[in-house]
């Protein structure tokens, strides 16, 4: 009779907060149309691939082999070629108004250097102000040179002996949605988690009615459950609606079992929750635990993630660091369920971690949990 | 004016009342100006290399210790059979396979050709994209090797070769903090102008005390430039101490522009950001409305500004947002002054585009602030 009484009571708890999040509107309307809007925007719109980039080609040499490189550099659609003969402060005027990304300088001589030395130079100048632009598109340039030169070794009498066959596994396409995607929905997913719950607790403690709360005979620990139950139903629609996005609009389709995604999607919402309820009970006024959260957790999440900077080159530090970011694991696991066709199996390790951290952050909330007013 | 004053001094001394938050406000971006360049290299290299050699000959073992001795590649393993190679992609310990098949030195003297085949784990398709043209290359180079030995006489390279001489102006060293620190200021700097006004405005909403304001004969303008005034000045503070605490003394990196003109722009800078926030807080009840709708401008500023990923590439429309973004404005303005030392001359359209972005954010909202509830 006692648990019977319990059980209606903890219903009509999550029908509490359940009215709170439907009665206002604007957040609601927020809640849903941020991850829909922006699955869709950075989806689309990020990639690490480097299209269109503007290169000055200064010619000097103007013969058969300059002209036919400059074809080469033209053909694909990394570059947007500028042809002009410039002399370095030219040049170096380009790069500081930014009219430029990349330069390459063709001396006199060219073809003649290649025809009787069988060598020569060409000068790549890239603005490494963006060091990471810069280093990809060098790289591009010298594989279309070297694409060039391989040419030449075919054209002349010597055989080319050693040669290689390239298969790309996973994304023969190359679509930069594959890398990315997986880890749009982990940020979306953790963001939109914390931030639905890290006001949730502060907000009653600073209007007073958590007093109120905690005074009736209702077990303080069902009251954090309780919060968290409408915004776990919440997560679960936005997942889905998430998940067929990328499926339809972004063409990213899943490999894996749908079921094993959601059962480890749902462990990571529950962190990602624990994480949001963590900074409620801790800070004391809604403002605070706003700017903990955007302040404190936007950027780095973006980074801790791996999906844009890889993890292997930060210092170690940081990369063990990154170790208790729940969101890079389910990231890995996304990635190979999604996009590997991976099972279980494959990712027991990365799942068993997660949950262990899903315990530990909801351990972490039902201990600090203040049932006394300070 | 004493109006403004008596207005500013209650702003200073409730953001100094909360200590917790006022630690907030100026630890919390200037760590993660410090750590968070670090963890945003991009560069590829030391990619992890498995290779399945079926030869086993001298010419097998020198391609391999050829590609051993590049920055680029790290090999990770050299199992005996592509399957179990396979697994090192499937567990992401591996990027790329380079498998030799059996017979690579016969073949080569009989038949005077001979494949190899590569497999490149491509989720990431640049990574993947470089990192076979990195091992092409060594390939190449591996080829010319073994042209040279057959015809050793001449001295001359056997076929022609043209050599890539690559010069990294305005970073020689290709160190990513230049390019990180300046970026992450701005992105901070943004979050905390805007963040800073649209939570104040609104939890003096949600408390009522607006109210109190509302019915005082203080006019909306003073109301809101004692508003804005204290979170203008912690702004410039954290890009002051961030600039130079921290750009200069800890990681060394020099204004090579004219600090004045950048002073001048993140001043009008700020002053939109903090329009931005204030708008935002004009169309919010409650602080938890105004938090989702910051946070989801702040994602969209922060991801769509050219600062962590390349915005050349994106599709038009996507650009006409970056375009419409202020973040990626200043990540640029930051990058042409610090960096490539650009003058004002350089930066003249920023600054233009910036002051309408403040004159727009800032007139928007005080057309939409009303002094009744």
């Amino acid at each position: 009779m006692k648990l019977l009484a319990m059980r209606s009571q903890f219903f009509t708890f999550v029908w509490k907060e359940f009215l709170h999040v439907m009665r206002d509107r604007k957040t609601l309307l927020m809640l849903f149309g941020l991850p829909i809007s922006q699955i869709i925007l950075f989806g689309f719109a990020l990639t690490n691939e480097i299209k269109n980039s503007r290169l000055l080609i200064s010619d000097f040499a103007k013969d058969a082999a300059s002209q036919q490189l400059i074809g080469k550099f033209e053909a694909g659609s990394q570059f947007i070629v500028l042809e002009q003969q410039a002399n370095p402060e030219d040049i170096e005027a380009a790069f500081k108004a930014g009219d430029i990304d990349l330069a390459v300088i063709i001396p006199s001589g060219f073809y003649n250097d290649l025809l009787h030395l069988n060598h020569a130079q060409v000068q790549i100048l890239t603005d490494a102000s963006n060091p990471n632009t810069a280093s990809t598109v060098s790289g591009y340039a010298a594989s279309i040179i070297a694409g060039y030169n391989a040419e030449l070794a075919a054209d002349s009498m010597l055989p080319y002996p050693v040669n290689a066959e390239v298969r790309m596994i996973y994304n023969p396409e190359m679509k930069s949605a594959v890398n990315f995607v997986p880890g749009i929905i982990a940020l979306i997913l953790l963001l939109i988690c914390i931030l639905m719950t890290s006001v949730s607790i502060v907000k009653e403690k600073e209007s007073g009615t958590m007093e109120v709360l905690l005074v009736s005979p209702f077990n303080p620990f069902l009251v954090i459950i309780s919060k968290a139950i409408p915004y776990l139903l919440l997560s679960i629609i936005n997942l889905s609606v998430i998940l067929l996005l990328s499926v339809y609009t972004l063409g990213l389709p899943i490999h894996g079992s749908i079921t094993l995604l959601y059962l480890i999607s749902i462990i990571f919402i529950v962190a990602s929750l624990s994480l949001g309820l963590i900074i409620s009970n801790l800070t004391s006024t809604q403002q605070t635990a706003m700017l903990v959260a955007l302040l404190g957790l936007l950027v780095p999440s973006m980074l801790f993630i791996g999906f844009m900077f890889p993890i292997e080159n930060m210092p170690v530090p940081l990369q063990l660091f990154s170790n208790i970011v729940p969101a890079k694991w389910y990231y890995i696991i996304i990635k190979s369920i999604m996009v590997k066709g991976l099972g279980l199996s494959a990712i027991l390790k990365e799942t068993a971690i997660l949950a262990g951290m899903t315990v530990v952050l909801l351990g972490i909330n039902f201990s600090i949990f203040k049932t006394r007013l300070s | 004016m004493r109006v403004l004053l008596f207005l500013l001094q209650k702003e200073f001394k409730q953001i100094f009342r909360d200590k917790g938050i006022l630690v907030i406000i100026f630890v919390a971006p200037l760590i993660q100006l410090l750590v968070l360049p670090l963890a945003a290299d991009y560069e590829i290299k030391n990619l992890n290399l498995t290779v399945v050699d079926h030869d086993k000959s001298d010419y097998s073992r020198r391609l391999i210790s050829k590609i051993a001795a590049t920055d680029y590649f790290k090999i990770t393993g050299s199992p005996a059979d592509y399957s179990t190679a396979f697994k090192d992609i499937e567990s992401g310990l591996s990027d790329l396979i380079l498998e030799i098949p059996q017979g690579l030195a016969n073949n080569l003297v009989r038949e005077n050709s001979q494949s190899l085949f590569i497999a490149a784990d491509a989720i990431n398709g640049v990574k993947a994209g470089l990192g076979t043209g990195y091992l092409n290359q060594i390939i190449a180079e591996f080829n010319a090797e073994l042209a040279e030995e057959q015809n050793p006489a001449s001295g001359i390279k056997p076929f022609p070769v043209i050599e890539a001489v690559n010069s990294n102006r305005f970073n020689p060293l290709m160190n990513y903090n230049y390019f990180m620190v300046p970026g992450l200021l701005a992105l901070l700097i943004t979050i905390v102008g805007s963040v800073l006004s649209t939570l104040n405005i609104v939890r003096e909403k949600e408390l009522g005390t607006i109210e109190q304001i509302n019915v005082t004969p203080i006019r909306k303008y003073q109301f809101i430039l004692g508003k804005l005034i204290p979170f203008w000045i912690i702004g410039m503070l954290i890009f002051t101490a961030g600039l130079f605490g921290v750009g200069y003394l800890v990681y060394g990196i020099p204004i090579s522009g004219g600090s004045g003109v950048l002073f001048a722009y993140t001043a009008v800078y700020l002053i939109a950001m903090l329009g931005f926030g204030f708008l935002i807080s004009t169309y919010s009840e409650t602080q938890q409305q105004a938090t989702s709708v910051a946070f989801f401008f702040l994602m969209i500023f922060v991801l769509m500004s050219g600062l962590f990923t390349p915005i050349e590439s994106m599709p038009g429309w996507a650009y006409v947002i970056t375009q419409l973004n202020p973040v990626t404005w200043f990540v640029e303005v930051m990058r042409m002054i610090v960096l490539k030392g650009s003058a004002f001359v350089d930066i003249k359209k920023h600054f233009f585009v910036t002051i309408g972005f403040a004159l727009l954010f800032n007139s928007w909202a005080v057309i939409n602030y009303k002094k009744i509830s």
